[in-house]
């Protein structure tokens, strides 16, 4: 019959149609609600998800998780004095690899000696040319630089962002990436305890030298 | 809820006709018909261009804020979403669309290539940024932004419109066509008319090669 | 890789005076007389049976003052290919026989190679620059060709560290913007092209038909801006009444130097743009420039990270698929709808993506030797549910939605695409070839990966018709699920890197060309590596480019209504068709 392969395929735009009122009513009668909670955001984003897809954003949020990556940001520790200490030593891994060269790093003298001293005086990065790759936080061997979650950004000029905008506590950086952090804590401490046990040894081994 | 936002603060609606009656200014009215029927042009340039489309798509669906007209034609957009790498050769064709595009019209640099050229800023057939010809309103960093993102900024965009006010809107003016752009040539390299002169003293100072 | 021993000694026992095997060090291959390069490739494809030249690679060594173009062609039947090269001297005019006439497929990589190096192609039918406009100033994939914001040879810049002071590019250009004229320009005095070559090359007269009535031949340019050339590619169409007569498309409308720019980067670096390559499957691209550049360092890749990369190539050809299918039928008029519902799927496999790698889209997830991450559990779960239920619901649902609609059949139904012949002899490769009654599909003809491992047939359809082109799209998916079903089963615990994470690899010197089956087509990836951090030479053989040459075969003496769909069937990414 003419017209049948037409038939059969609003049949399922049909169906499609009804799911989304059959989802609201099972939700429903179990009491639970599908719009505006995280469950509901979960199960609209997981295999099962029927009828109506949206995540009504900006009201809803779509869950992110842990390795999603946008701009980069800097990761700073408040030691005991409400002093920040920026993990950042200048080493310039970060803007080697990065692949559009988006890292301008200005490395700072101590005033009194000259000497080169660790902390960056200022990082720059050009959040309108870098490419989200990650390639920074990747490779940075003192966890200094991190991956931002923060994606609503948007801004009515260029977006340079400099070591003020970059600076985030790592406090932030605990919340929005839990499981990297405890790793990288774990193995931090796991590194302190054998250079201490290291010390000791050296220490107990010739102590009279 | 739409009465909220069209609604003007300072005056007080008792609470019986709340639902029926809203008391606002012209502006407010005027700006909330025009924010809420933003048309985009329907116009792709690279890879951010897929994520615009993800942007209309079940999942985000950008109807939710009136924006899911996309008028293949210029003369019925509103909006000029650059979403992705603006190149040499493409760019006649741009600047004649937003030329094309009535007023009042918006420019929306969507990520990192057409706010600054991007990760491909350095190439040879890489315009550095919509924004050397075109006006940008929003620009949204990220490569690409994601649809969420996206929504921010064109909400971003929104807040912009409201604050504009139908006495000064330039569109209103004696001016014929203020935001004409002279199409831009292709010769030995990608030719800014407006800056000729310019161009001729840069070259004849030029060391050669 | 290397050709086996067998026959390097035919070709060179076959033309004693001609060949010569390329003895450089980490090279293969055969090195042909310019004079006799039509004689040696009719051989090779005729005696040798090499009838798929897959790509045409222009490359300049300037310090040895030599021009190398390099062919890559293979057997259809699969097994390893045949290179050769042709060298001439860096003196201009830089002239290469032209193969168009032996395989049509060089037209468009020819056209490239005159284009960014300058090499002159004779006896080429239509040898106009095709990514840059004509009249732009000098070729510049050539090594002593320098673009506006050049800063250094090779990165990483010293400026960013250790001398790091922030600029923007544009302050260190005398034009103050990406531009640079030659020296005393005046662009007043311009003369500006007016694309008479390109017009001339469409045929263009009137005709008189049957009635006495006069008839003129009508031209009409289709984009770079139009809804349904799948992003800013323009084709140049001359029109007899609705039948098109003479077609050209022009490309480059986002070519973003690709090559150019891989060049300077670290091979590190290139992971990311490669992801920019073919936007839609980030993850093939990334194991196309991952097997090359292992293939080069001569390492192995963890056993587990092989199985990733599978699922997540797998993975991607479906979503790709599926977006196919969406957008062929909103070109076709079906708006929205379908692409809708197919963009849903693709969203969960995005989600998966995001998951593992940090990014939807941009993945940059392969590492040389593995993958940057394990998939962790709840992810693998996801991914089970995906492939395992999910997604093959999804499929029939698809093909019950659309596969039996009339209008989509009357309209797909009969429409010639490309015959076999003709798509080899285009170079045709993926769906539509394999559409066209060819099995060729890289992943078995020339396994790679862990390809070889994994029970699955090669889809292939006769009818060389729209509606096999469109249905084998579904074949596809139905196999693809077929593998990921057996790589989620077999994938074995363990490490998912081979290598020690390092942001500076150690390539040693050689070629390379390393190809994979993309949902495109095939992708390829030359590299030449001269010991040092950065790529001497980084070519992409894109599938879209490649495929597009063919368009106009295709497209001769059907109706304009037909064309976008045509078009559509190529599948073409303009990302990847540009670089
Ligand atoms: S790699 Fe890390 S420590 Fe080194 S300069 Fe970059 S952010 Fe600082
Ligand atoms: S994310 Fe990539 S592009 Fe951006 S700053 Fe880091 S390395 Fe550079
Ligand atoms: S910003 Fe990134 S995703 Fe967008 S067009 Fe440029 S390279 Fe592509």
């Amino acid at each position: 019959m003419f017209g049948k392969g037409i038939l059969k395929g609003l049949s399922v735009t049909w169906k499609r149609f009804w799911d989304t009122y059959l989802e609201d009513i099972s939700w429903m009668l179990r009491g639970k609600k599908r719009y505006y909670t995280e469950e509901g955001i979960k199960h609209r984003s997981s295999a099962d998800t029927k009828g109506i897809f949206t995540i009504q954003y900006p009201e809803e949020q779509l869950i992110l998780p842990e390795e999603a990556r946008y701009l980069p940001f800097l990761v700073y520790n408040v030691d005991a004095e409400g002093k920040k200490e920026v993990l950042c030593t200048s080493c310039g891994i970060c803007a080697k690899v990065c692949p559009p060269q988006c890292i301008w790093i200005v490395r700072s003298n101590d005033p009194v000696t000259g000497r080169p001293v660790p902390e960056p005086t200022e990082f720059y990065i050009d959040g309108d040319i870098c490419m989200n790759c990650g390639f920074c936080a990747e490779y940075c061997p003192f966890d200094a630089i991190k991956m931002d979650h923060d994606f609503a950004i948007a801004s009515y000029g260029r977006n340079v962002l400099n070591m003020e905008k970059l600076l985030k506590p790592s406090s932030y950086y605990e919340g929005i990436r839990p499981q990297n952090f405890a790793r990288e804590e774990e193995a931090r401490k796991a590194k302190e305890a054998a250079k201490a046990a290291k010390a000791e040894a050296a220490a107990s081994a010739a102590p009279t030298a | 809820m739409e009465n909220e936002t069209i609604n003007s603060p300072g005056y007080d609606i008792p609470d019986d006709i709340k639902n029926n009656i809203a008391v606002t200014t012209i502006d407010r009215l005027y700006n909330w018909g025009r924010r809420s029927s933003v048309w985009p042009l329907m116009f792709g340039l690279a890879c951010c261009a897929i994520e615009m489309i993800a942007a209309q798509t079940a999942r985000y669906d950008m109807s939710r804020f009136g924006m899911e007209v996309m008028r293949p034609t210029p003369r019925q957009a509103d909006m000029l979403l650059v979403s992705g790498t603006v190149t040499k050769k493409m760019l006649p064709s741009i600047v004649r669309l937003y030329n094309q595009m009535p007023e009042p019209k918006y420019v929306v640099a969507m990520g990192a290539c057409a706010s600054s050229g991007g990760p491909f800023k350095e190439g040879y057939n890489v315009v550095a940024g919509i924004d050397k010809f075109l006006p940008v309103d929003v620009y949204i960093p990220g490569c690409p932004p994601t649809p969420q993102a996206l929504i921010a900024g064109l909400i971003k965009l929104q807040e912009k419109i409201d604050k504009q006010s139908i006495r000064t809107a330039p569109w209103y003016s004696k001016m014929k066509d203020p935001n004409y752009v002279p199409m831009p040539i292709l010769g030995p390299d990608l030719i800014d008319v407006r800056r000729n002169a310019e161009i001729r003293d840069a070259a004849a100072t030029k060391e050669s090669a | 890789m290397a050709a086996p021993l067998t026959l390097t000694v035919n070709l060179v026992a076959r033309f004693p005076n001609s060949v010569s095997a390329d003895a450089r060090p980490g090279y293969s291959g055969f090195i042909v007389t310019k004079e006799s390069l039509t004689e040696v490739a009719t051989a090779i494809r005729d005696e040798f049976g090499y009838d798929l030249l897959t790509a045409v690679i222009a490359v300049d060594y300037i310090n040895e003052n030599k021009m190398e173009v390099v062919y890559h062609a293979y057997k259809t039947t699969g097994g390893p290919g045949l290179v050769f090269k042709v060298q001439v001297e860096r003196v201009d005019p830089i002239e290469v026989p032209s193969l168009v006439e032996i395989w049509a497929g060089a037209d468009f990589q020819e056209r490239e190679a005159w284009d960014l190096h300058g090499i002159k192609f004779i006896g080429h039918p239509d040898l106009r620059r095709i990514l840059m406009w004509e009249g732009f100033d000098g070729h510049p994939l050539r090594k002593d060709w320098k673009e506006a914001f050049y800063e250094e040879d090779t990165k990483p810049f010293k400026s960013r560290w250790p001398d790091g002071q922030f600029y923007m590019a544009e302050s260190k250009n005398p034009f103050k913007d990406n531009i640079n004229f030659p020296k005393d320009f005046d662009p007043d005095t311009l003369i500006v092209d007016k694309e008479e070559d390109l017009y001339s090359s469409l045929e263009r007269h009137s005709t008189k038909d049957d009635d006495g009535l006069k008839t003129d031949h009508i031209v009409v340019n289709m984009g770079p801006h139009h809804p349904s050339t799948h992003g800013v590619l323009r084709v140049a169409l001359t029109l007899d009444g609705e039948t098109i007569v003479g077609l050209k498309p022009v490309m480059g409308y986002l070519h973003r130097n690709h090559d150019k720019i891989g060049e300077r980067n670290t091979y590190l670096q290139i992971i990311p743009y490669t992801d920019r390559l073919d936007y839609f499957n980030s993850m093939s691209n990334n194991f196309g420039y991952a097997i090359t550049v292992e293939k080069l360092m001569k390492i192995a890749v963890a056993e587990r990270a092989e199985y990733i990369r599978v699922i997540m190539a797998e993975l991607t050809r479906i979503q790709n698929h599926l977006v196919f299918a969406g957008t062929l039928l909103n070109d076709l008029g079906a708006m929205y709808t379908p692409s809708i519902y197919a963009f849903e799927e693709r969203e969960l496999i995005l989600d998966i993506f995001e998951e593992v790698s940090g990014a939807r889209m941009m993945c940059n997830y392969f590492r040389f030797g593995g993958v940057v991450r394990d998939i962790p559990d709840h992810v693998m779960q996801k991914i089970k549910d995906l492939v395992f239920e999910r997604l093959p619901a999804k499929t029939d649902e698809m093909e019950r939605f659309l596969n039996e609609n009339e209008i989509l059949v009357a309209r797909l139904k009969g429409v010639h695409v490309l015959s076999a012949e003709d798509a080899v002899r285009y170079s045709v490769t993926g769906p539509v070839l394999r559409a066209a009654g060819v099995p060729y599909d890289i992943r078995r003809a020339d396994p790679y990966s862990v390809y070889d491992r994994f029970d699955f047939d090669v889809a292939v359809r006769y009818n060389c018709d729209m509606l096999d082109n469109y249905l084998i799209r579904f074949d596809e998916i139905r196999q693809s699920i077929r593998i990921l079903e057996q790589a989620i089963k077999q994938i074995p615990q363990g490490p998912i890197n081979s290598q020690k994470p390092a942001y500076q690899v150690r390539v040693p010197a050689g070629e390379a060309y390393g190809r994979v089956e993309s949902p495109k087509g095939e992708l390829g990836f030359y590299i030449i590596s001269n010991g040092k951090p950065n790529p001497w030479r980084y070519h992409v053989r894109p599938a879209s480019f490649v495929n597009m040459t063919a368009l106009e075969k295709m497209c001769l003496g059907t109706k304009i209504a037909d064309f976008i769909a045509l078009l559509g069937m190529l599948d073409i990414v303009m990302g990847e068709l540009d670089r």
